[in-house]
């Protein structure tokens, strides 16, 4: 790697010549790697983004080897699933990996995105990339549905039989589109067809093409910091920004020892723990569909519960959907909705740290009651819990605006 | 701030970083690989298959299905087994040297355990296809009966043997077998194996 690295920062002919004669390698490497300059006091938290890549890429490979065995039939789905885990050698350890790697995928998404709200990262001029982050996020909810149906298990079905039927909320044309999304009178062996496309083929494209359009975003706007600095603002002689590093090699490597403490936590999951005491994989899946009778207790998977319970909050049925839908799509106005003057949490004042608190606890909050029984005493915490949670999106033009806010410094500031 | 880099550590570093990466990315790729192998439905099916045989007629052939093959078990009467002699000079591999092509125990002129029952898998050597059974003899174009493959003219005589000058390579292969009783054959297992 450091010869190829140092081969390119040495114009000469040959054969790196003829091909940037035709193609901008070298540029192009110069552009997002080996002159692409991030601040050097990232701490863990910028390591996201790096891991959500790598779980994309392993999503992608384990799910290859998945369709060579899976079945998408409403005869053969479940049954090819066994088929995998037991007959096929070593496909338990390929479907494991994909199933723990779906929720891995949310888990450091979520990190990211709390990052970002934490640093204050989606502020101008980031905006944009904010949003084409949030669509990777939407991406990955209906990767992540479609998905969950293809085993045709109990949760399978019944899961999809909530979440499509909410569709028809909609007034008017609600029943023509869950029509329209089955493709047929009941979730059926069509609509299995139809979502194992949608799983495979759509979505999964979608979402390189958006992570593709996410980092171009990224590297022309540069990567934020902690302190919410922008490093371009003060550059060296070179050129180069007084506080930043050059992506390859400093960050790629630093990157490198957060992947491998991220593939040992995997890894143990994947071997030990694959179904995660039923939250990752239900129980209730390891039963076939039966259309005859839902599971005496249904919950979507972990990544969904906290929307799950918002929905089921709100004692009205279109109500219901329209607060869900929200809860998914108000952090999309995240950049206008905050007006502080500063990025970072460090130099913000006690009002957004307060906020902040009260918004993870609320969503951690909701996350859990959205796995439990829908008893009267958890819809009522639920009730309390969306209203912080939109509290925190809705009240933030306000409590950021008067907020006391520190002054920031012009460089970095290095911690340790 | 270059200056005082260690260059040699800094390369020792790399190399034992890519080469350590290297053998965990290949360790990694093994159950990927071996996913692809035959999985173990696929080799269930492709079990020993019992063929009684007692019913054949002399002269007469029964194709079964081995692992998604044809395998055709000829009984031949003694008028095919002395024909077997008589085209020795007209075929590529009369003594069976392709070792490829039979198992041990078929290495002889009749190419199977018991001179009467032919096992041979009905696939031509060349492309594949089925050769058709022709048993009639028509000495006039040197056929003293056998197998023709339709698909591209290869001949094989009552052995399964190649004829000389047409397309296919070597003889119809032999697939392992062994008689379990006096009349049946397990094709997939050779003696001591099932």
């Amino acid at each position: 790697m450091a010869r190829i690295e140092s081969e390119i920062g040495i114009p000469k002919g040959g054969f790196l010549k003829w091909i940037d004669d035709r193609f901008p390698l070298t540029e192009t490497m110069k552009i997002h790697a080996t002159e692409y300059y991030a601040s050097k006091s990232f701490n863990w938290w910028y390591v996201f983004g790096v891991l959500a890549t790598v779980v994309l890429v392993m999503q992608i490979f384990t799910g290859i080897f998945l369709t060579m065995n899976y079945k998408p039939s409403a005869a053969e789905a479940f049954a090819s699933v066994e088929y995998i885990m037991r007959d096929v050698e070593w496909g338990w350890l390929i479907r494991y990996m994909h199933s723990t790697g779906a929720s891995f995928f949310f888990i450091v998404i979520y990190l990211h995105m709390f990052r970002a709200m934490m640093y204050g990262s989606y502020q101008k001029p980031r905006e944009l990339l904010w949003i084409i982050g949030m669509l990777i996020f939407l991406a990955t909810f209906a990767e992540a549905f479609a998905g969950y149906l293809l085993p045709w298990g109990q949760m399978s079905y019944w899961g999809a039989q909530v979440i499509i039927s909410l569709f028809g909320a909609i007034p008017v044309v609600g029943e023509t589109v869950v029509e329209i999304i089955r493709g047929d009178y009941s979730i059926s062996d069509i609509t299995l067809n139809r979502f194992f496309a949608l799983h495979v083929i759509l979505i999964p494209l979608a979402m390189i093409v958006l992570v593709f359009v996410h980092i171009v975003a990224l590297h022309h706007v540069g990567s934020s910091n902690p302190d919410g600095v922008e490093i371009k603002n003060q550059k060296g002689p070179d050129g180069v920004p007084l506080d930043g590093v050059a992506f390859h090699p400093y960050h790629t490597t630093k990157d490198l020892v957060g992947i491998i403490v991220f593939l040992m936590i995997f890894s143990a999951v994947v071997f030990f723990a694959p179904d995660m005491g039923g939250y990752f994989l239900e129980h209730a899946n390891f039963e076939a569909a039966n259309t005859l009778a839902t599971p005496e207790h249904i919950a979507p998977v972990w990544y969904f519960t906290p929307f799950y319970a918002i929905l089921r909050a709100v004692p009205d049925k279109l109500g219901g959907a329209i607060l869900m839908v929200g809860a998914v799509l108000v952090p999309l106005f995240l950049p206008w909705l905050d007006r502080s003057r500063v990025r970072s949490i460090r130099y913000r004042g006690w009002i957004y740290k307060l906020a902040l608190t009260l918004f993870v606890i609320s969503f951690l909050t909701l996350g859990w009651l959205g796995t439990q029984a829908a008893e009267t005493v958890y819809v009522i915490m639920a009730r309390i819990f969306s209203i912080i949670y939109f509290g925190f999106f809705l009240l933030m033009p306000y409590y950021t605006a008067i907020d006391k806010t520190k002054p920031v410094p012009d460089r970095v500031v290095y911690h340790g | 701030m270059t200056d005082d880099v260690d260059q040699k550590r800094r390369h020792f570093l790399t190399v034992a970083t890519a080469v350590t990466g290297g053998v965990g990315i290949a360790f990694a790729m093994v159950p990927f690989v071996a996913s692809l192998k035959p999985s173990a439905r696929a080799l269930a099916l492709g079990a020993p298959v019992e063929v009684p045989v007692g019913m054949l007629e002399p002269g007469e052939m029964v194709r079964v299905m081995w692992r998604g093959r044809v395998v055709y078990i000829l009984r031949r009467d003694p008028d095919m087994l002395s024909r077997l002699g008589e085209v020795t000079d007209l075929l590529r591999d009369p003594e069976s040297e392709d070792k490829e092509q039979q198992p041990i125990f078929a290495v002889n002129e009749h190419r199977s355990i018991k001179p009467e029952f032919l096992v041979v898998e009905g696939s031509c050597t060349h492309l594949g296809c089925a050769p058709l059974p022709q048993f009639q003899v028509d000495a006039a174009d040197d056929w003293f009966g056998g197998f023709f493959c339709p698909c591209h003219g290869s001949r094989f005589d009552l052995s399964g043997r190649v004829y000389k000058g047409v397309p296919a390579p070597t003889n119809l292969r032999v697939p392992p077998y062994q008689f379990i009783r006096e009349d049946i054959i397990m094709i997939g297992a050779e003696s001591g194996a099932a």
